[in-house]
């Protein structure tokens, strides 16, 4: 355990310093345990269950598998900033997680953090998306507790909202 | 002084309520945690933080069965950072914990008796450093041959495994007539595999040693009031010096009712002084909790020839592992609950659960129900088959109705709604589903795998009944302990009753609005500042705590309405609650019609009640006695497609019916009834821990698998059946449990009528079905 390195994330539309850094701390340990950022959660810390899933360059990963040190240079959405993200608003909650909480997506909520995120992934490449569809895009989150019933529905408010109301937030 | 710095709170907001009305009792109430889950502001256990922190770890045994020689630490030692190691002599109180019997040693020392059982803890100043030291810690282990079989282990001449022996329970219930014998028998033998409860949060926990020399313990956990004694009995304090203040849980499904690291994080921080965390890694979390004991079953049913059960013969062999757990009383249930809610006028029947070198096991949703509701269905399946009956015809023949007994003997004087779950569930119009072959390859048995051949797939259609009690059994003094602090409109109550997903928090706000006429309800932090709240487990939290809590409130609606009855001469038989208003009754004078938050201007109003249930007795001799305080019926019809020559399985819709009582919150009991119904499909068709002589082969998310999106159907609810049960608070049911129990042999009975196969074990495999 050697290299302890600095180096700068840009999370959440803001510069993060990382001072003292090992070069083998995921993205996720560094979010978590060096950010103040600790949304992203982990489950399984080897790709399995998407309870870290946090945004890079607009691509939905597992920030469990990725080197928090070849992230510098991009752009890092966690759960934290997905409210503010999407188009710089102030909003308290995005329109996905609004409805996760009137559709009673939540229980105990560990998995929701990733859910969220693959949710706006999703919705955004895919506007309307078929049933088969969205099951396959959470099909990497795993969630224990609520059989996904309820996830699905928020899914599908998400989407009948945005197709009223015009853009997503 | 913890906390993750970014101002999270557990709890939470009160001000968010349902979308429309108060936010009483009956209404789709919000989370009140829900809004910093979404955001990922919720602080679980896993995401705490206190200044000067260290990281914990546990060094655990790669053997099932072994003797140590010797253990050497210098090596740990030798690495900077490594701040503390503990074992078993530094234990200076009670070296053994268990939740019902002391019987496993904090750290293993003479012997290890479970592949994974912790030998060892170390603290160090990254969690890298910790892990680096765990594995330089040196155990030398004389390699013994595992004791895995249980039969093998209850056998005449076995040697024990264990000073306690190998048998934690032997339990007869015998009724009737047993001499009986029926114009038809049907006979078989079944079996359940070793279940996960695989919350998505392992086990983790921060404590903070305090200057007094006690030490405060942030955990996720089923009971607060169960680990602080055990903690304090290990580490030789006091209670008081011990306190408990619940951390976010990331479900629990009774994986938390056992101590896994409560013990050892506030160990090694007595030792260092410092705060430590520690966070079970997911392949650890398989070893660090208890699952759901698996087990064999043999049963034979003596019916009539117009289909009256006679009598039912019974050998039920439950694996409890290394430790007792709670495996005596999973036998029980297991036992109580294994011929169905069908009227049965004689039993012999034999309960055993055995001490092996496999995992240990204990408590999982359902409880023991879960195993011999698979055993019973089965056999009622195959009753109706030789008597050439109807399966639902049969069972409603024999359903039982309030007023029957038990085999027990225990008469259920509660809500039994047996026939209309079953009819509602069985008669439901079956939804619209696509043929398979109209079906994209991706909704096929297979799935992404894209290997059935739609032209071979065969659709089946199963059906199941189950039950379980309420809450605990058997002569335990089960209590809850709840506070309510009533100032000016607002309130706030306690109880250190495990939030653990189930939403609990919702609830006691809409009990609280409901009584009190307010809109504010505040929770405060659930910790052992009050007293014990009991186990988040047996479905019984709404009936215990919502009942404690129902029970405080009222006691200061009482002290309010007398306050304000004095206040206007009124006597307070006068006054009631009427939405957010104090009125006054019928024709009483003066008239009073006052809102709530101004009726006593700065006055107080406080109370603590404890809420007991009725009292429950021990099974006698021969299995009989009230053991039990209510009972719960649910059923599941299911429709599955298989790929009969892969033997792929795919669940493409499932409806079920309920025996709640009352439903105090629509959403959340859909969660539970969909969640629920989602890890009976996990038993049903994938969930298994493979142990090969002891040793865990599957201890992570890529080999022991969960339901994804793909992997569950939509969950159709026929109906909630609301028959009000005497003595609950709102005369609701805990509906936690029983969406597991019936979900699972539904689901095999479907595989078994699309594949003609007898498939007398869970979860089914594909060379089950194929070979
Ligand atoms: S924690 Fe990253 S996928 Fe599970
Ligand atoms: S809400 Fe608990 S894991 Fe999804």
């Amino acid at each position: 355990m050697s290299e302890y390195c600095a180096y700068t994330l840009r999370v959440n539309g803001r510069d993060r310093e990382v001072s003292d850094g090992w070069l083998g701390e995921s993205l996720l340990w560094v979010l978590r345990e060096r950010l103040d950022l600790p949304g992203a959660k982990n489950a399984c810390e080897q790709g399995e269950c998407g309870s870290c899933s946090v945004l890079v360059d607009g691509s939905l990963v597992c920030a469990c598998l990725v080197l928090a040190a070849s992230a510098v240079g991009r752009d890092i959405v966690t759960v934290e900033g997905i409210a503010g993200a999407i188009d710089g608003s102030d909003a308290v909650l995005s329109d996905v997680q609004e409805a996760f909480l009137t559709e009673g997506a939540v229980q105990c909520g560990f998995c929701t953090p990733g859910l969220i995120m693959a949710v706006h992934d999703l919705l955004d490449r895919v506007p309307l998306p078929t049933d088969l569809e969205v099951r396959e895009a959470i099909s990497g989150n795993l969630c224990r507790c609520t059989g996904y019933g309820r996830i699905m529905e928020a899914v599908w408010t998400t989407v009948r909202l945005r197709q009223v109301g015009g853009q997503a937030r | 002084m913890v906390n993750s710095g970014t101002g999270l709170s557990i709890v939470t907001d009160p001000s968010v309520v349902s979308a429309s009305g108060r936010g009483v009792i009956g209404e789709s109430v919000r989370r009140p945690d829900g809004t910093p889950k979404v955001q990922g502001r919720f602080a679980f256990s896993s995401d705490l933080w206190a200044e000067g922190m260290l990281w914990g770890a546990t060094v655990r045994s790669p053997h099932p069965s072994a003797r140590i020689r010797s253990i050497d630490l210098s090596g740990a030692w030798q690495i900077p950072g490594v701040r503390a190691v503990v074992t078993y002599d530094d234990v200076p109180g009670n070296k053994m914990f268990g939740l019902e019997h002391a019987d496993q040693p904090v750290f293993a020392h003479d012997v290890v008796r479970f592949h994974g059982e912790p030998i060892a803890a170390v603290a160090a100043d990254h969690p890298d450093t910790a892990r680096r030291a765990m594995e330089a810690i040196v155990v030398d282990y004389e390699i013994l041959t595992p004791l895995v079989d249980p039969e093998i282990a209850i056998a005449e001449g076995t040697p024990p495994i264990h000073p306690d022996g190998n048998l934690f329970r032997r339990l007869v219930i015998r009724r009737g007539d047993m001499s009986v014998s029926g114009d038809v028998v049907v006979e078989g033998t079944y079996e359940v595999g070793m279940q996960d409860q695989a919350p998505l949060g392992t086990e983790s926990g921060l404590a903070v040693p305090d200057d007094d020399g006690g030490i405060d313990l942030w955990i996720s956990t089923q009971w607060l009031h169960a680990d602080q004694a055990q903690v304090a009995a290990s580490l030789a304090l006091p209670e008081a010096k011990v306190r408990l203040h619940l951390a976010g849980v990331g479900g629990a499904f009774g994986a938390r009712e056992d101590c896994s690291l409560q013990i050892h994080i506030c160990l090694l921080a007595l030792q260092t002084g410092r705060p430590v965390k520690m966070v079970y890694s997911r392949e650890e979390s398989f070893f660090g909790h208890v699952h759901r004991h698996p087990a064999r079953m043999w049963y034979r049913h003596h019916a009539t020839r117009d289909g009256r059960i006679v009598k039912v013969e019974g050998r039920f062999v439950f694996d409890g592992g290394a430790y007792a757990s709670t495996s005596s009383a999973v036998l029980a249930n297991a036992t109580c609950f294994s011929t169905g809610p069908y009227k049965v006028p004689a039993v012999d029947l034999l309960g055993l659960a055995a001490r092996t070198n496999n995992l240990p096991c204990g408590a999982m949703r359902g409880f023991g129900a879960v195993q011999t509701c698979f055993g019973h269905e089965a056999q009622m399946d195959k009753l109706a088959t030789t008597l050439g009956i109807d399966p639902i015809e049969l069972r409603l023949l024999n359903a039982m109705q309030t007023g029957d007994s038990c085999i027990t003997g225990q008469i259920v004087t509660g809500a039994l709604p047996v026939e209309e779950v079953i009819r509602s569930c069985a008669e439901a119009p079956m939804p619209v589903l696509a043929e398979p072959v109209d079906s994209p390859m991706m909704a096929l048995p297979g799935g992404a795998g894209r290997t059935a051949d739609a032209a071979g797939v065969k659709r089946g259609v199963g059906f199941a009944l189950g039950w379980k009690n309420l809450m605990f059994s058997e002569g335990f003094d089960d209590f809850s302990t709840a506070s309510c602090h009533l100032l000016d409109g607002v309130a706030t109550v306690k109880s250190a009753c495990a939030e653990v997903g189930q939403g609990f928090v919702t609830l006691a706000q809409q009990i609280a609005r409901t009584v009190l006429g307010v809109d504010d309800v505040i929770l405060a932090p659930a910790d052992t500042h009050i007293g014990s709240a009991g186990s988040t487990s047996a479905s019984r939290q709404t009936w215990m705590s919502g009942g404690a809590i129902e029970l405080a409130c009222r006691t200061v609606r009482q002290k309010l309405l007398s306050h304000v009855g004095a206040a206007f001469g009124v006597s307070v038989d006068d006054l009631d609650i009427v939405d957010r208003r104090i009125v006054s009754r019928h024709s009483a004078k003066p008239v009073i019609d006052l809102d709530v938050a101004d009726a006593a201007p700065g006055v107080a109003f406080s109370a603590v009640e404890e809420h007991h249930h009725a009292p429950t007795f021990r099974l006698d001799e021969n299995g009989q006695g009230n053991a039990h305080v209510s009972f719960a019926v649910a059923a599941h019809r299911a429709v599955v497609d298989v790929d009969v020559e892969l033997g792929l399985v795919r669940v493409v819709e499932i409806t079920t019916s309920m025996d709640v009582g009352k439903v105090l919150n629509p959403l959340q009991l859909l969660g539970q009834v969909e969640g629920g119904t989602a890890q009976g499909i996990g038993l049903a068709v994938m969930e298994e821990i493979l142990l090969t002589a002891g040793k865990v082969r599957n201890p992570s998310f890529t080999d022991y698998l969960i339901p994804t999106a793909l992997d569950m159907p939509p969950v159709n609810v026929a109906q909630l059946v609301e028959v009000p049960e005497p003595g609950a608070p709102f005369g609701a049911k805990g509906a936690g449990e029983s969406p597991t129990i019936s979900s699972t042999p539904a689901v095999v009975a479907a595989i078994r009528n699309a594949t003609g196969r007898e498939l007398p074990r869970t979860p089914v495999r594909p060379h089950d079905i194929a070979l």
